[in-house]
C-alpha cells in the first residue's frame, strides 16, 4: 500500500489527478489495482458552544455544536470527553461513516439530535480497540477553523494506491521512495530526497562496540549506536503515515524503524544496547539453536539460518525477527541501530521453514541495495535526533564485503529501436534515458549508462534497457510488423504427426477423444498392469488421490465411462492419447480406447450395431491398416491381466507386442466393457513400405466355398493359416463367412470361401479341385476337422 | 376387297382406342399383326390377283400394316409410361425420417483449439513440436535464466520427483530450450509446442493441477518487439474474428527481456465492457517478449547475432473465453453431452 500523501514528499504530484495517474502508472507497467481515497462528506470540524447533561440519562450530553459561521446543530453525545469549548469532528445528516453507517436526524431518548461527534475509530483511522474507545471522542486541536472539512485538516484525506507488482519491481516499488522516482518517471520530475542530517556526539561507536562477522551469508552490516532516548508517543505524521501503509504505531522509536523501512525499503533492526553488551556476532546457526522471538514465542533454527548473537548467545533471527533478550522497552536508553544486507534466499529459506513471514524477511528475501543500507541507518539517526531527542555517536562500525561495481550497458539508439521496433533519434533517447534517472554518457552516438543500484532487476544488457525505454515510450504505441525472414509452412515434427493422425482417423470412426490426469491414485494404479511397467509415486504428493504416474491409461477411460454412465449416457465410445512414464522415466505415449453400448443406430429401422469385440477389432485393423500395416498386423490369444480370460488378445505388429485389447475382466466390471491401449511409439518407430499399384487381374476368379466342424477351442485363425499354407500360390484370399455351433456335438461348424486366381492366366478347373481337395485333406488331419455338407 | 380393307381398318383403329391396359394392347397386336392376322391374311391373298392390282392393292394393304402399328406402338409405349410412373409412385418414402446416425468422434474440447492454433501457426511458417512432460530442472528453469533458489521459483508451485532435479514440467517452456540446442545454434526456429503442464494447485472452478499451455518460439535475426505484436494480431484475428485487437502491456517474465502481457479487445462486448471483461474492454491471453539474452546464450545462440521472441498461451483460458465455458474441469472430466458439439470445423477456411 502507497500513500500518495507520503509519495509527495519526494516528487511534486500536487497538481495531478490521483486517479488518471493511477492509469498512466499502469500503463508503464506497474499495475495500481486499486485507488483508495480517503473523504467522507458531511464531516466537519465543529466547536461544541453548549454542553447540558441529557434530561433523561446519566451519561449522555446535550450539546450545541457549531457547524460553521452560519449553522448550529443540536447533537446528543455520549463520550465522557465531550465538554464546552471542544473542537470536535462533526458528522452532518447525510455523512456515511465506515460500514455503510449513515448519519440521520434523529431523537434520543427524546430529544432532537441532528449529527454525531466522532472519535477516529468511527471513521475508520484507528483500530477500534479497548483503549481508544475509552479516549472518547477526538479532541481536534483549539486552532482549527470551523466549518471545513474534517479530515482534510487533519491529513487523513490521503490517496492511497493498492498495487499488483511483477516479481521484479517487487523491490523498489515496494517502498516509498522507489515508488517516488516511478512517479517521476512516469511524469518525467526529479525525485528530492529526505533529510539524512544529525549532530555526531564525541563519543564514538567504537569505545562502546565491536562487530564480528562470521558468515559469507551477510555481505554489508552497518551499526550506530544512539543514546538518550527518549521513548514517547510518535509525532502525529508518522502515526498516521504509518496506519495509512497498515501498520500499527507502538511509540516513536519503535516508529522511526518502520518508518524508515516503508521510506527506503530497508528493514533496520533496533537492540536495547545495554541488554546487547558490547558484542555482535553475526553467524550461521548452529543446528537446533533456540531463540525466543519479539512474539514471545521459541523458534529452533537449522544450520542454513544466519544469526545475530551477541557473542554467545541468538539475540536476533537475521532478516526475519529479533529475540525477546534485547527488545526495545520503554525503560530503553541507549540503542544499537543495525541496517544490514543478508542473503536472500537464506531468509526466505528460514522465514519459510519459520512459517514467519514479517515485514522485515519479505523485503530482505527480495535483496537489497547498499546506498539505501547506508542512506536508511543515516535517516533513522536524524529521525532519531529529531523525535526521540537522541544523541548519535560518532563512527559507523561496518562490516562491508559488498558489490559496489556498478552496472553498465553500452548501446546505441539503433539497438533499442531495432528491438523495439520504433525509431526514436539519439536525442529523444537521451531525453528517455533523463527520464528514467539513470546516468549516462555519450560519446560519438553510443550511450553508457550507469544502472541506479535501487534497480536490482535490471541487468547490463541492452534488453532491460529496451524495455525500460519501452514501457515508459507505450507499447500501446508500437506498430504491429511480422518478421521480415524466408520460411515454409510449418510441420508436425516427430512423433506429433502420428498422434495427429490417429487422432483423426479414431475421431472419424466414431469415438470420443477425452482427456484425463497424469497422476492417479494408487487404486486405480493398480488396474492394468499388463506391461508391469513400475509406477513413479511422487515424494511429495498433494493428495493420496494424486499421488501416482500412470502408466496406463485405461484405468481413467473407465473413470471417465463411469462418470457418463451416472449422468446417464449409455453409448460411451472414447479414446485418449497421452504420455506415461516409469521409474526409468522412459516415456511411453500410449493410444487407449473404450467402447460401451451401441455403436451406429437407426432405431426406427431397427439397426443397432452393438459394441462388442469384433467391432473394437475391426476399429484397431482400421487403424492400424491406415497407418501402413496392412497385413503385419495379428492378435494373439494370450492371458492379460484384469481383462476377461476368453476375451482378450495381445496384438502384434510383426513380432512386437504393441497392445492388449479385450473385455474388461467381469471381477473389475459387470457390464460388457471393451478396452484397447497400444504403444504409439512403437507404432511411430515401424516402418512402413511405400504404396506400390497393383494392376487388377484380367483373368477371372475361381469361388470356392468350404465348411468344417472342429471342436469348439480351434480358433479360425489357426485354420486359415492351414488354409493358405496349403492354399500356395493359386490361393488369393480366404475369409471366414460363416459360424454357427453344434450345440449337440459341443463343435463348431465355420465356414471360409476361398479365390482362386493365377495373375498371369485363366485357372482349370481341375487344378483348382486338386488345391481344394489338398486344403480339405489337410484341414480334417490337422485340426480333427469334419467337412461339412458333403 | 378395298371395302374390305377400309372395314378392317375402322375395326382395328377403334379397338385400338379402347384399349385400356398394356395387356389389351399387346393382345389387338397380336390380333391385328400376328402370322394369323387379318392382315396377313389379306397379303397371302395379293398373289391370287393381277399383277396391276396385285401392286396397288400391296400398296394400301401396307400403309394400313403401317397405321396400325403405329397406333399400337405409341398405346404401348403410353401404357409402359403410365406402368413406370405408378410403380415410382408407389415406391415414394417418408424423406423426412431420420438418417442412419453414422457416429463421428469428438476432439477434446482443449485439443479442438489447440489444433485451431496449430493451423494458424503452420501457416505462418511454425513447426508444431513436443517435449517431455517429466523433465530436468536444468531445461525446466536453469537454461530458461530461473537459477536455483530464484524467487521465479516460488510462483510455480513444481511436483519434484527426484530431489531438486526431475520435475513434473512447470510450463512448456522447457521445450524452447531443447529446441534451440537442438537446432545448433545456427539456424533460425519457428515452432509452437502445446503440451500438459503440472503445478500444485488445488483443483477448483478456475484452478487445475494439470493444464495445458500453448508455447511459441521465433529466433531469426533483427527481430522486433514490434513483429511479436503483429504476430499476435495474426492469431487472434484468426482465432478470434476480424474486429479484434490486439494490444501490450509491460509485463515480466524471466525468460524475455522486454516482457509483456497480451490483451485482446472484448470479444463479447466489442470494448464497451461487460461482465467477461470485467468492464475493461480488454481480456488477457497471453505473457510474451523478447528472448533474454541469457536465455539465447544459455541454449547456443549468439544474442549479438540472433535474437527472437517467444509467447504462451493457456490451453484452457482461450477456451473457456472462446467457447464459454465456466469451469476448468469440464476438460478433465469429459460428459460426452457436453463434447458432442464439437465435432466440426467452426470456418468454412481452415
Amino acid at each position: 500500500m502507497i500513500s500518495l500523501e507520503w509519495v509527495g514528499d519526494y516528487v511534486d504530484i500536487q497538481e495531478e489527478d490521483l486517479k488518471e495517474l493511477a492509469v498512466k502508472v499502469t500503463k508503464a507497467g506497474i499495475n495500481v489495482e486499486k485507488v483508495i481515497t480517503n473523504h467522507i462528506a458531511h464531516l466537519v470540524i465543529g466547536e461544541v458552544l453548549e454542553c447540558l447533561p441529557h434530561p433523561d440519562s446519566d451519561h449522555l450530553h446535550v450539546c450545541d455544536v457549531k457547524v460553521n459561521e452560519e449553522e448550529t446543530h443540536q447533537i446528543v453525545c455520549g463520550a465522557p470527553n465531550v465538554r464546552k469549548g471542544l473542537k470536535v469532528i462533526v458528522a452532518l445528516p447525510g455523512a456515511i461513516l465506515p460500514g455503510d453507517f449513515e448519519i440521520k436526524k434523529s431523537k434520543i431518548r427524546g430529544v432532537e439530535s441532528n449529527g454525531m461527534l466522532c472519535a477516529l475509530f468511527e471513521l475508520g483511522l484507528e483500530e477500534k480497540t479497548e483503549e481508544n474507545y475509552s479516549k472518547g471522542i477526538y479532541e481536534v486541536d483549539e486552532s482549527a477553523p470551523v466549518g471545513v472539512d474534517a479530515l482534510k485538516y487533519l491529513g487523513y484525506d490521503d490517496t492511497l494506491y493498492e498495487l499488483d507488482i511483477h516479481k521484479h519491481r517487487n523491490n523498489d516499488c515496494f517502498y516509498h521512495i522507489g515508488f517516488a522516482y516511478e512517479i517521476a518517471s512516469v511524469l518525467n520530475k526529479k525525485v528530492t530526497l529526505p533529510s539524512l542530517e544529525y549532530k555526531e556526539d564525541n563519543d564514538s561507536i567504537k569505545n562502546h562496540f565491536k562487530l564480528e562477522v562470521e558468515t559469507e551469508k551477510c555481505p554489508y552490516y552497518l551499526a550506530k549506536m544512539v543514546t538518550n532516548v527518549e521513548i514517547k508517543e510518535s509525532p502525529d505524521f508518522i502515526k498516521k503515515r504509518l496506519t495509512a501503509a497498515g501498520m500499527r504505531p507502538i511509540n516513536n522509536v519503535v516508529d522511526i524503524s518502520n518508518y524508515v523501512m516503508l521510506e527506503f525499503g530497508q528493514p533496520l533492526h533496533f537492540f536495547d544496547k545495554d541488554k546487547l553488551g558490547d558484542t555482535v556476532l553475526v553467524r550461521d546457526a548452529k543446528s537446533d539453536e533456540v531463540i525466543t522471538t519479539l512474539d514471545s514465542k521459541e523458534r529452533i533454527l537449522k544450520s542454513s539460518d544466519i544469526v545475530i548473537t551477541d557473542g554467545k548467545k541468538p539475540v536476533c533471527i537475521a532478516g526475519v525477527m529479533g529475540g525477546e533478550n534485547t527488545e526495545v522497552d520503554e525503560n530503553t536508553k541507549t540503542i544499537l541501530i543495525e541496517s544490514a544486507i543478508f542473503d536472500a534466499v537464506s531468509i526466505r529459506n528460514t522465514a519459510s521453514h519459520l512459517n514467519l513471514k514479517s515485514e522485515a524477511s519479505l523485503r530482505y528475501g527480495k535483496g537489497l541495495s547498499y546506498e539505501y543500507t547506508n542512506m536508511a541507518i543515516n535517516r533513522a539517526c536524524h529521525l532519531l535526533e529529531k523525535y526521540a531527542n537522541a544523541t548519535i555517536l560518532k563512527d559507523t562500525v561496518m562490516h562491508d564485503k559488498v558489490d559496489k561495481i556498478p552496472k553498465l550497458v553500452t548501446f546505441k539508439a539503433e539497438d533499442v529501436n531495432k528491438m523495439l521496433g520504433i525509431v526514436i533519434d539519439t536525442k529523444d533517447m537521451e531525453k528517455e534515458l533523463d527520464r528514467l534517472g539513470f546516468p549516462y554518457t555519450l560519446e560519438k552516438e553510443v550511450f553508457t549508462v550507469t544502472i541506479p543500484s535501487r534497480r536490482l532487476d535490471i541487468d547490463a544488457n541492452v534488453n532491460d534497457i529496451a524495455e525500460e525505454i519501452g514501457r515508459l515510450y507505450g507499447y500501446q504505441n508500437l506498430v504491429s510488423t511480422l518478421p521480415i525472414a524466408s520460411t515454409r509452412k510449418g510441420e508436425y515434427v516427430g512423433d506429433v504427426q502420428i498422434r495427429k493422425e490417429i487422432t483423426k482417423r479414431l475421431r472419424m470412426l466414431g469415438l470420443n477423444e477425452v482427456k484425463n490426469y497424469t497422476l492417479t491414485s494408487p487404486d486405480m494404479a493398480k488396474l492394468f498392469k499388463y506391461d508391469s511397467k513400475e509406477q513413479i509415486t511422487l515424494p511429495n504428493a498433494m493428495s493420496v488421490d494424486k499421488s501416482i504416474v500412470r502408466t496406463s491409461l485405461l484405468p481413467s477411460l473407465l473413470n471417465t465411462y463411469e462418470y457418463n454412465k451416472k449422468r446417464n449416457v449409455k453409448d460411451v465410445n472414447i479414446y485418449e492419447i497421452a504420455k506415461t512414464y516409469d521409474t526409468d522415466f522412459k516415456e511411453t505415449t500410449k493410444v487407449a480406447i473404450l467402447m460401451k453400448g451401441s455403436y451406429l443406430t437407426n432405431e426406427w429401422q431397427r439397426i443397432n450395431i452393438k459394441v462388442d469385440f469384433y467391432l473394437l477389432k475391426g476399429i484397431v485393423e482400421n487403424l492400424l491398416e491406415y497407418l501402413g500395416f496392412k497385413n503385419r498386423i495379428s492378435f494373439v490369444r494370450e492371458e492379460i491381466v484384469d481383462l476377461h480370460p476368453g476375451i482378450c488378445a495381445s496384438i502384434y505388429l510383426d513380432r512386437e507386442r504393441i497392445g492388449v485389447i479385450g473385455r474388461i475382466h467381469p471381477n473389475i466390471k459387470k457390464e460388457e466393457v471393451y478396452v484397447c491401449e497400444l504403444n504409439m511409439n512403437a507404432l511411430y518407430e515401424a516402418t512402413i513400405k511405400p504404396i506400390k499399384f497393383k494392376e487388377a487381374s484380367k483373368y477371372p476368379e475361381i469361388v470356392k466355398d468350404v465348411a468344417f466342424v472342429v471342436a469348439n477351442d480351434v480358433d479360425s485363425e489357426s485354420i486359415k493359416k492351414e488354409i493358405v499354407h496349403t492354399g500356395k500360390r493359386i490361393l488369393s484370399s480366404c475369409e471366414v463367412f460363416d459360424l454357427y455351433p453344434e450345440i449337440a456335438s459341443g463343435k463348431k461348424s465355420i465356414a471360409y470361401k476361398l479365390n482362386f486366381k493365377d495373375e498371369t492366366r485363366t485357372l482349370e478347373e481341375e487344378e483348382v479341385m486338386e488345391v481344394f481337395n489338398a486344403i480339405i485333406k489337410q484341414i480334417e488331419a490337422t485340426f480333427n476337422a469334419q467337412l461339412r455338407d458333403k | 376387297m378395298k371395302e374390305k380393307v377400309n372395314a378392317l381398318k375402322e375395326e382395328a383403329l377403334e379397338s385400338i382406342l379402347k384399349s385400356t391396359n398394356l395387356k389389351e394392347i399387346n393382345d389387338l397386336k397380336v390380333m391385328y399383326l400376328g402370322k394369323k392376322g387379318p392382315i396377313s391374311e389379306l397379303t397371302n391373298h395379293l398373289k391370287e390377283l393381277a399383277q396391276e392390282e396385285k401392286k396397288e392393292f400391296g400398296k394400301v394393304l401396307n400403309e394400313l400394316k403401317n397405321e396400325i402399328t403405329s397406333k399400337i406402338e405409341e398405346k404401348i409405349k403410353y401404357y409402359e409410361e403410365q406402368e413406370i410412373k405408378e410403380k415410382l409412385e408407389s415406391e415414394k418414402i417418408d424423406i423426412t425420417l431420420p438418417g442412419v446416425k453414422i457416429p463421428m468422434g469428438s476432439p477434446n474440447i482443449l485439443e479442438h483449439i489447440i489444433e485451431e492454433i496449430e493451423a494458424i501457426c503452420m501457416s505462418m511458417g511454425y513447426d508444431v513440436v513436443d517435449g517431455p512432460e517429466i523433465e530436468e530442472d536444468k531445461y525446466n528453469f536453469e537454461l530458461l535464466n530461473i537459477p536455483k533458489g530464484h524467487p521465479a521459483r516460488d510462483a510455480q508451485d513444481t511436483f519434484y520427483i527426484q530431489e531438486e532435479e526431475i520435475l513434473l514440467r512447470s510450463q512448456t517452456s522447457p521445450v524452447q530450450a531443447r529446441t534451440m540446442l537442438a537446432a545448433g545454434g545456427d539456424k533460425p526456429i519457428r515452432m509452437i509446442c502445446p503440451g500438459k503442464t503440472y503445478r500444485r494447485d488445488d483443483d477448483d472452478a478456475t484452478h487445475s493441477h494439470q493444464f495445458m499451455q500453448i508455447e511459441g518460439l521465433l529466433v531469426d535475426k533483427n527481430i522486433s518487439l514490434s513483429d511479436l505484436k503483429g504476430t499476435m494480431d495474426v492469431i487472434f484475428k484468426k482465432l478470434f474474428g476480424p474486429t479484434c485487437e490486439v494490444r501490450f502491456r509491460p509485463s515480466y517474465y524471466q525468460f524475455t527481456e522486454p516482457s509483456v502481457e497480451t490483451d485482446i479487445s472484448c470479444f463479447a462486448c466489442k470494448g464497451k465492457g461487460c461482465s467477461l471483461c470485467k468492464n475493461t474492454g480488454w481480456i488477457t491471453v497471453s505473457g510474451a517478449g523478447i528472448v533474454h539474452p541469457n536465455v539465447l546464450r544459455n541454449c547456443g545462440y549468439d544474442p549479438n547475432v540472433w535474437s527472437g521472441f517467444a509467447f504462451g498461451f493457456g490451453a484452457e483460458r482461450l477456451a473457456m473465453l472462446k467457447y464459454g465455458i465456466n469451469d476448468i474441469r469440464t476438460f478433465y472430466q469429459t460428459d460426452l453431452r457436453e463434447t458432442k458439439d464439437f465435432d466440426r470445423k467452426e470456418k468454412n477456411n481452415d
